[in-house]
């Protein structure tokens, strides 16, 4: 049985049968595979790239010292290991006085990105893993000019002194604190008792810092959960910051979607090349149950040559893609600090296993209906196919596709939009099809112009038209809206975060400052920022509940519980948010807050609920007004809640605003630092160039990734092609011997194959267009402004594909003499 | 008879040293050889024998669905030799029409459409109407608008014959054209063939097995293994 299987499947091969369907499974395996491999690559490159602002890959914060047996686990458990301790302390210098973020670091610190330090002024700046030798420590340049020292001064801290022996240039988790109010001074841990700073009480954060393997990381993280007490909490790249996490979410979401839609368009040119297939094999089919072939043994032979086909056909797609992901992992090597991480065995097994889904759910049903081939069409050709529905044959594969796309995209929301997004689309390009076809019947082909005949050939083959429509908008709906994302996404995704966005933060900000910054911002022929005032207050109680930390199970909504709000006053919202529910103030005397969808989800806050906030002992309530989502990657001023104008003490804010410096205007802020000593300057320069760099190596990869998706689309054209090319070499063959000339059969051919492709190509630019501005207000939170020009293109090109695939097809049949194919 | 023929004038089909040759993995197969033969308008000719005696082979090179590797054939005084391949498609749209055995119906076409088909192609402009016309003639009117699995193999038969005749062609080629039918549906087919034959003066090349229907013919010729065995009325 499987010799015949074997040598039935090797002479279908031969005669070439199965190679639109082999190729389909081998690009939709290697497009599924090389993306699945290649996003699991970048992913984790990502990751560890964010862990760089972590210093770690994973960390422990604890408000007192963390226990010595953690570290002594996390050693045991093979991982690096650094401990690091904050806090805010007075430095001084003769007369002067500074606040400083001091920071003792232990050996090995950081364990992921850099820290710079020049030893001496004139001294090149190095890459240190060590703290300062004891007794000396390192400064932030703003430090030393702020206490008028030069390197090797001494520094008073706490009461010990120490040797000024180095300047900190870069330092990876600076960032970690957006509103890290001092500049930092860095010492060595063993010095830390005799400053006398540190007591029971005294406020200061200690980290545990860890790296290495994901696997030994989630041991460790397993393991410390349930050991952490209030007022401690494990940090990974996630939770670095919430701009890297959008920036890294997005780009997850840009790669994933063109993974997916890659593997469907497979399936459908499977499901395409399949069905020509099986009727091809109708006779064979019924000359085998002629000769006392059960039913039973026709499933059996179908059943074996495609899992055979599919095991093999995946193997090659899975080397396929393997290769194909290594070359893209080289293309894109220079863009990486580090190697990308090896590659995973679990992507391929997957391909494997999605190759044999989508080989088995989308092709074997037009098989298997095979077996019903009734044996007397030996006799009579004509005989019909007992039929079933497409939604009965293609319903039960599309669910389990879905179901392991989700899977591995870990993304239900994006699977489940783009899988009915695809249904959908579906529906309308079959409906608008079916119209077009029917507005064709009008056209008659009298006349003789050869290009009337092949208008009328539209129509008169709808079931065939619609198929090609379809398949031909859909392969070029996704092409399209891998362009529109490509561009118009990426291009309003990179707009969020555009070259002038705010480069520096000015906090501490007084109320009398106000006016003179404002005119210091204009004396110097820089634009005045805007400025915002804030109050820091904690939430006190809920609809008259108060609220503790305790009533939340969600570890986040402890955090936010516990730590103090930033509120602010405003009379119209801040460009970069968007008002989701409720309404805005219209008035200035109206009382309300408007609070963060976020913040709100978190802390189960919804509109109308009442709230109150403590400020400096004295209690404000009022309703939740509206709530916002504020793009975080922005780097604008951004609060999670704000009050209208008036419902605040004035006299309790300090302001906050931030402006864009350009390069090469560092002496406006050394003006501006030397005039207003209070207030304190913050440079998220470096990090924004970090995130920026970020958003530029996503979206080189999903231009890459989206080449496989026009192969894959490609593909799909090629099989709606190839699908009607039996009945046209035949029709054609038929219709040279009742005289028709060659020109004519092709002029009708490829007008009808421009007509269809013109059509296909306005429904996808249609369908493009609606999914692309779904994609962008869902799932990115843009707002999408139409592109005009796909229309044109998306037809032009439609024509143009399709009419030269019309003229390819035809080639063959116009090159044999029509005696072959006829008598 | 024969005489009689050449003086109404030129032949509408001649043949002149008619071969063709294809290679085979034994080397070089003669399909045809030496095939000489003249048609006049209105004749009646029966191609009879065995299978493989090259029957098909020969109404292919008189359509000039193929060239032979000898020999000519001028079609109403053209030689096909001379003309390419949309020339020779020209020759046949103004003056033949065909009948196969397996009928060759466009599949997804109805009954009319089909008939529709080679009038379209002339650029008749009054297609629809002549076809609705032809179809009744055959008798199949009620089911114009069928499609060809709706019909049977007679009825598939008699839509080719209306579609053979429906551009009023001087040469009618019919490959077994009974072939597939019953003897009593075959019998209806041939009388039809015949009948349009007496009333269009069409000139009538049917390839057959059926000694009957070559009977009936005015002329036969008889080929085994691509040769000229036996022409009777020639």
């Amino acid at each position: 049985m499987l010799a015949f299987i074997l040598r039935s499947l090797w002479r279908e091969l031969a005669s070439g049968e199965l190679r639109v369907l082999l190729l389909g499974l081998i690009i939709g395996v290697g497009a599924f595979t090389s993306v699945a491999l290649f996003n699991e690559r970048v992913h984790q490159a990502m990751t560890h790239q964010a862990g760089e602002l972590l210093a770690a890959d994973l960390l422990v914060q604890s408000s007192s010292p963390l226990p010595e047996a953690w570290k002594q686990s996390a050693f045991g458990m093979g991982l690096q290991v650094a401990e690091t301790a904050s806090f805010r302390s007075m430095t001084l210098a003769g007369e002067r006085l500074q606040m400083a973020e001091v920071k003792a670091v232990t050996r090995g610190y950081p364990l992921r990105g850099r820290l710079l330090v020049a030893e001496t002024s004139g001294h090149p700046k190095q890459q240190r893993q060590t703290p300062p030798e004891s007794g000396s420590v390192w400064l932030e340049r703003q430090l030393l000019d702020r206490l008028g020292l030069k390197l090797g001064d001494e520094i008073q801290l706490g009461e010990s002194g120490f040797r000024i022996s180095g300047l900190i240039f870069e330092e990876p988790d600076r960032g970690g604190s957006l509103f890290s109010i001092a500049p930092r001074l860095m010492m060595n841990p063993v010095d830390l008792p005799a400053t006398g700073l540190l007591t029971v009480g005294s406020r200061a954060e200690y980290r545990l810092l860890l790296a290495g393997d994901a696997d030994a990381l989630e041991v460790f993280r397993g393991w410390i959960k349930p050991r952490l007490q209030a007022g401690q909490r494990l940090l990974g790249p996630r939770d670095s910051r919430r701009e890297l996490t959008s920036a890294l979410e997005r780009a997850e979401r840009f790669l994933g979607l063109a993974s997916l839609v890659s593997l469907l368009l497979a399936a459908v040119a499977i499901a395409m090349s399949a069905n020509r297939y099986a009727r091809r094999h109708l006779d064979n089919t019924a000359l085998l149950r002629c000769l006392g072939a059960s039913r039973q043994l026709i499933t059996r032979i179908f059943t074996g040559q495609l899992l055979l086909l599919g095991l093999g056909g995946s193997l090659i797609g899975l080397l396929f893609g393997y290769l194909v992901q290594h070359l893209l992992a080289a293309l894109l090597a220079g863009l990486f600090i580090q190697q990308l991480p090896p590659p995973t065995l679990q992507p391929l097994l997957l391909g494997l296993l999605i190759g044999l889904v989508t080989l088995t759910g989308f092709a074997l049903p037009p098989l298997l209906a095979l077996r019903n081939t009734p044996p007397l069409r030996v006799l009579r050709r004509e005989m019909p196919l007992p039929r079933l529905s497409r939604l009965a044959i293609y319903g039960p594969a599309l669910v389990v596709l879905t179901g392991l796309l989700a899977w591995q995209a870990a993304d239900w929301q994006l699977t489940l939009l783009v899988s009915l997004g695809m249904l959908a689309t579906l529906s309308l390009l079959t409906l608008v099809a079916w119209l077009m076809t029917r507005m064709l019947q009008r056209v008659s082909p009298s006349g003789g112009q050869p290009w009337r005949l092949g208008l009328a050939n539209i129509a008169r083959h709808p079931e065939v038209s619609i198929v090609q429509l379809v398949a031909v908008g859909l392969g070029m709906m996704v092409v399209l809206l891998l362009i529109l994302i490509r561009t118009d996404l990426l291009d309003a995704w990179r707009a969020t975060l555009p070259f002038e966005a705010p480069n520096h933060f000015l906090i501490n900000v007084q109320a009398d400052q106000l006016v003179p910054l404002e005119k210091f911002f204009r004396r110097q022929k820089h634009p005045a920022p805007v400025i915002y005032p804030m109050v820091r207050a904690r939430l006190h109680s809920l609809n008259g509940t108060p609220v503790d930390a305790e009533s939340y199970s969600e570890p986040r909504a402890k955090q936010l519980i516990q730590r103090e709000f930033n509120l602010s006053w405003m009379e119209r919202m801040p460009t970069s948010n968007r008002l989701v529910s409720g309404h805005w103030w219209n008035r200035t005397d109206e009382r309300g807050w408007s609070v963060e969808k976020g913040i709100a989800r978190a802390l189960g806050i919804q509109l109308g609920d009442r709230l109150t906030f403590e400020i400096a002992g004295q209690t404000v309530s009022a309703p939740v007004t509206s709530l916002r989502t504020v793009a975080w990657d922005s780097f604008e001023v951004n609060f999670f809640v704000i009050a209208p104008p008036g419902q605040l003490d004035v006299t309790q804010a300090s302001y906050i605003t931030a402006f864009f410096l350009p390069p090469g205007e560092e002496p406006f802020l050394a003006r501006l630092i030397t005039h207003f000593s209070n207030i304190t300057d913050i440079d998220v320069g470096a990090l924004m160039q970090r995130v920026r760099s970020i958003i530029d190596r996503v979206i080189l990869s999903v231009q890459f990734v989206s080449l496989f998706t026009l192969l894959a689309g490609l593909v799909v054209l090629l099989a709606a092609v190839q699908s009607s090319l039996d009945e046209r070499i035949r029709e054609a063959a038929i219709l040279r011997t009742l005289g028709a000339m060659k020109g004519q059969i092709r002029t009708a051919i490829v007008t009808e194959f421009m007509v269809l492709g013109a059509i296909a190509g306005l429904l996808a630019a249609l369908g493009a267009t609606l999914i692309a501005a779904l994609i962008a207000d869902q799932l990115f939170g843009l707002s999408y402004q139409g592109n005009l020009w796909i229309w044109p293109v998306s037809l032009i090109s439609g024509m143009l594909l399709m009419g030269a695939s019309g003229v390819l097809g035809v080639r063959s049949v116009l090159q044999k003499p029509p005696l072959q194919q006829i008598l | 008879m024969s005489q009689q023929k050449h003086a109404e004038g030129r032949p509408i089909v001649r043949a002149e040293d008619l071969s063709k040759q294809v290679s085979s993995p034994d080397g070089p197969l003669d399909i045809l050889q030496g095939v000489n033969l003249d048609l006049q308008q209105s004749e009646t000719l029966a191609v009879v024998g065995a299978s493989g005696s090259g029957k098909s082979t020969l109404l292919g090179l008189l359509a000039g669905l193929d060239l032979p590797s000898r020999g000519r054939v001028e079609l109403n005084g053209q030689n096909l030799n001379s003309l390419d391949e949309d020339g020779r498609a020209r020759l046949r749209r103004e003056l033949l029409g065909f009948v196969f055995q397996s009928f060759h119906l466009l599949p997804s076409l109805t009954a009319l459409e089909n008939v529709m088909v080679p009038l379209e192609l002339v650029g008749h402009s009054d297609a629809r109407i002549l076809a609705e016309e032809w179809l009744q003639r055959v008798g199949l009117q009620p089911r114009r608008l069928h499609r060809p699995n709706q019909l049977s193999g007679g009825e598939q038969q008699r839509v080719a014959i209306a579609r053979a005749f429906a551009t009023s062609p001087q040469l009618l080629l019919a490959d077994e054209p009974t072939g597939n039918l019953d003897q009593q549906t075959g019998r209806k087919v041939i009388d039809l063939l015949f009948e349009l034959n007496r009333e269009h003066r069409t000139t009538l090349i049917l390839v057959t097995h059926d000694a009957v229907l070559a009977d009936q013919c005015s002329r036969r010729l008889e080929l085994a293994e691509g040769r000229l065995l036996q022409a009777s009325g020639c």
